[in-house]
């Protein structure tokens, strides 16, 4: 069929035009509107594999933005916030940053990207010098390598090394009392797995010299059969396993790993599994699994962090993950930055960020503090437990000494030419 | 390289059983998708790219089956049964339109599938990865064979894998709808004019490939994580399987998946950097030395 078009002006334009004709007598009451309003933009991963975590970003975002807004705003101004997919994809994560502060006119940045896509994030704000908190990138050279430092980028996720200092000293604990030498590990093959399990290690043989790695596995992100993983560890009969597989991998390799009853064989190290997003999933989990905190309603046991979790859960109908709390608190300090400085200027705000203590859910003693001379977060609840199949899923975690992560990571830092 | 692990293994009898039954259990269910693949090739003469889809489906409707009933004979029921009515429409509403048709069409056609199913599969059952959960019945101890690990879950499915193997190669040798669906692989205008319906045949074969990879999803589930794109990876290795085996041979894609699941198990311990690269390894000496595959018929 072949459609014709009649001369003059169509249906669709006179209702185009009218559309246009509407706009423009609304446009100033929409501006004026606008003046008082701020926009806050974010990319972050909302389709593909990670989407669920994505989510949980943007859920703890609105679910702190609802009550700054209620409490009067980001001194004074309502905050409009604009969300981004970005895929995943560094470059896409680059570009819908550029877009949001040079088109949609957004004044600050939440960073919810991955490392991945947070390096490439950080280069726009670089740039465009627009204030920026990078939320979920764990990554510690983004903030510990002095060559990444500009003053108007800051992060609120947790830091890989005090991850690794935190996890290492707890295995080595446990490696000492029980007569664990013989360890291997099972990580996924990329940057992430191959630094995470490098720094664990460094830390459990530190505290623990008589520890030896007798096998290491890398299997591939996203593979589906662990099989051969599982049967290879067997063979070796390790005393330990560390292994940082995350989200369905893992819980992919406990289905796979239980039938071969090989929790009962080992002690397991598994840092990414006290997640309700993994934590829930799994149907039969293993008791006595151990892991780091990710997010956990009951760690640090306070009845501000259950609250929290609570009220997110009766939100959205699900518990917040990892990056939840990563995200909130992005919105936390930022709120108190802007009340210290009685402005919503990124530049204002950035001052006045630095080295700012605020009381927050997600402290180990009640606040946390954005460190003044890296720009990351420090005093977030860190630690390690063991699983038990229902909830509270980790009863007893073991908190880490943010006094001797201090001291190693300044130490690891020298190491690493960084101070 | 760790050469030493290798032979250590292939000198101790314990670690000789644990390996051996891994790589059976790798390279059954690999069969199982992948046999589907090479008979839809070898009687429809399509590549159907959106095959991994019908193992992914098998996988979810395991997992509602089993929420639903708890019966786990049910929830493989519904894998297999629920991809083979799948398969049956899939080929009749789509992929019948374009036989004979440029194989770019036909590729547009299946990938555009393979997007829209995941899709599905989003809106239906969340983005969020699933688990199915191991039925209790086989919450059992692992038996140990020789000193080697053997789980009873995986005797079962390598036993089931094994069933649909001599089914399918028996039933396609001897019976008569067997020779039906040959004859109408090699000659289909013939079969046509004989007066069979040659649309049921292909219909009915693509069902059945879709219920086998159906059937493997299924029996997966229970042990793999479900994500929206899970078939994609096994696609990937069941067309290896079938360049392996030959395109469209049945024989073939055993024997293939076979080797592909004992090349993984044992070259985990000689090879562990290098697991993945040998596949493709073998596959491409496989290719130089026989093109048409182990079992591919040479082209008339």
């Amino acid at each position: 069929m072949t459609r014709t078009r009649r001369p003059g002006i169509s249906r669709r334009s006179t209702l185009a035009l009218m559309g246009a004709g509407a706009m423009t007598f609304a446009a100033p009451w929409v501006a004026r509107a606008q003046a008082k309003t701020i926009k806050v933009g974010m990319p972050t991963i909302l389709s593909g594999r990670v989407a669920q975590l994505g989510t949980s970003s943007r859920n703890a975002v609105m679910l702190e933005v609802e009550k700054v807004n209620a409490a009067g705003g980001l001194a004074g101004r309502q905050i409009e916030m604009v969300i981004r997919d970005s895929k995943g994809q560094p470059q896409e994560a680059a570009r819908v940053a550029r877009e949001l502060v040079n088109t949609d006119g957004c004044e600050l940045l939440i960073d919810a990207e991955a490392s991945s896509g947070a390096f490439a994030v950080h280069e726009v704000a670089r740039d465009l010098g627009v204030f920026c908190i990078h939320t979920n990138s764990e990554t510690s050279a983004l903030t510990a390598d002095p060559k990444q430092h500009i003053p108007n980028a800051f992060r609120t996720a947790r830091q890989g090394v005090h991850d690794s200092i935190v996890g290492g000293s707890y295995a080595a604990a446990i490696a000492k009392a029980k007569g664990l030498k013989k360890w291997a590990t099972c990580s996924p093959d990329y940057a992430y797995g191959r630094d995470t399990t490098a720094e664990f290690t460094l830390y459990l043989k530190r505290f623990a010299p008589e520890v030896e790695i007798i096998s290491e596995s890398w299997p591939k992100l996203f593979q589906p059969d662990y099989t051969e993983v599982v049967t290879k560890i067997l063979q070796a009969k390790p005393q330990a396993l560390y292994s940082c597989l995350w989200g369905g991998d893992l819980t992919s390799y406990i289905d796979q790993a239980n039938i071969y009853a090989m929790f009962g064989q080992m002690e397991v190290f598994a840092v990414n599994m006290a997640d309700y997003t993994a934590l829930t999933v799994v149907k039969n989990l293993p008791k006595g699994i151990h892991s780091g905190n990710r997010y956990i309603k009951t760690f640090p046991t306070t009845p501000e962090n259950a609250a929290w979790g609570d009220a997110y859960k009766a939100k959205f109908n699900e518990y917040p993950t990892n990056w939840s709390w990563e995200n909130a608190t992005a919105i936390m300090l930022m709120a108190e930055a802007a009340k210290k400085a009685n402005s919503a200027d990124g530049k204002k705000i950035a001052e006045a960020l630095k080295g700012l203590t605020i009381k927050c859910p997600f402290g180990a003693d009640g606040t946390v503090t954005m460190r003044g001379d890296d720009h990351t977060l420090v005093g977030y609840a860190i630690g390690w437990g063991t699983t038990i199949p229902q909830e509270p899923y980790v009863p007893e975690i073991k908190a880490g000494d943010w006094k001797t992560i201090f001291e190693l990571e300044a130490e690891w830092k020298k190491s690493k030419g960084y101070a | 390289m760790d050469l030493d692990a290798l032979a250590g293994c292939l000198s101790s009898s314990a670690c000789l059983v644990t390996q051996t039954t891994s790589g059976l259990i790798i390279g059954m269910l690999l069969f199982l998708v992948a046999v589907g693949l090479t008979l839809i090739f070898g009687v429809l003469k399509v590549v159907n790219f959106s095959h991994g889809a019908f193992y992914m489906f098998g996988a979810y409707f395991a997992m509602t089956a089993y929420q639903l009933t708890g019966s786990f004979a049910l929830a493989m029921l519904a894998g297999a049964a629920g991809t083979a009515i799948l398969g049956l429409i899939f080929e009749r509403v789509f992929m019948s339109r374009v036989y004979g048709a440029d194989v770019l069409m036909q590729l547009l056609v299946c990938y555009a599938f393979v997007l829209i199913f995941d899709d599905v599969v989003r809106i239906i059952w969340g983005p969020e990865f699933k688990s199915m959960g191991m039925p209790s019945a086989f919450q059992v101890m692992p038996l140990f064979v020789a000193g080697g690990v053997v789980p009873p879950y995986y005797l079962l499915l390598i036993g089931i894998a094994l069933v649909a193997a001599i089914v399918l190669g028996i039933g396609l040798s001897r019976s008569r709808i067997g020779k039906v669906i040959r004859a109408a692989a090699h000659n289909p205008g013939m079969v046509s004019a004989l007066g069979i319906n040659t649309g049921l045949i292909y219909g009915g074969v693509f069902a059945l490939g879709g219920m086998l990879a159906g059937l493997a999803g299924a029996l997966a589930a229970p042990v793999r994580s479900l994500t929206p794109g899970m078939g994609f990876s096994v696609l990937i290795e069941s067309f290896i399987v079938t360049v392996i085996g030959g395109m469209g041979s049945i024989l073939g894609a055993l024997i293939g998946a076979l080797l592909l699941g004992l090349i993984r198990s044992f070259g985990s311990l000689g090879f562990p950097l290098f697991t993945e690269g040998l596949m493709y390894l073998f596959m491409v000496i496989v290719l130089v030395s026989k093109p048409t595959g182990l079992f591919g018929k040479e082209a008339a």
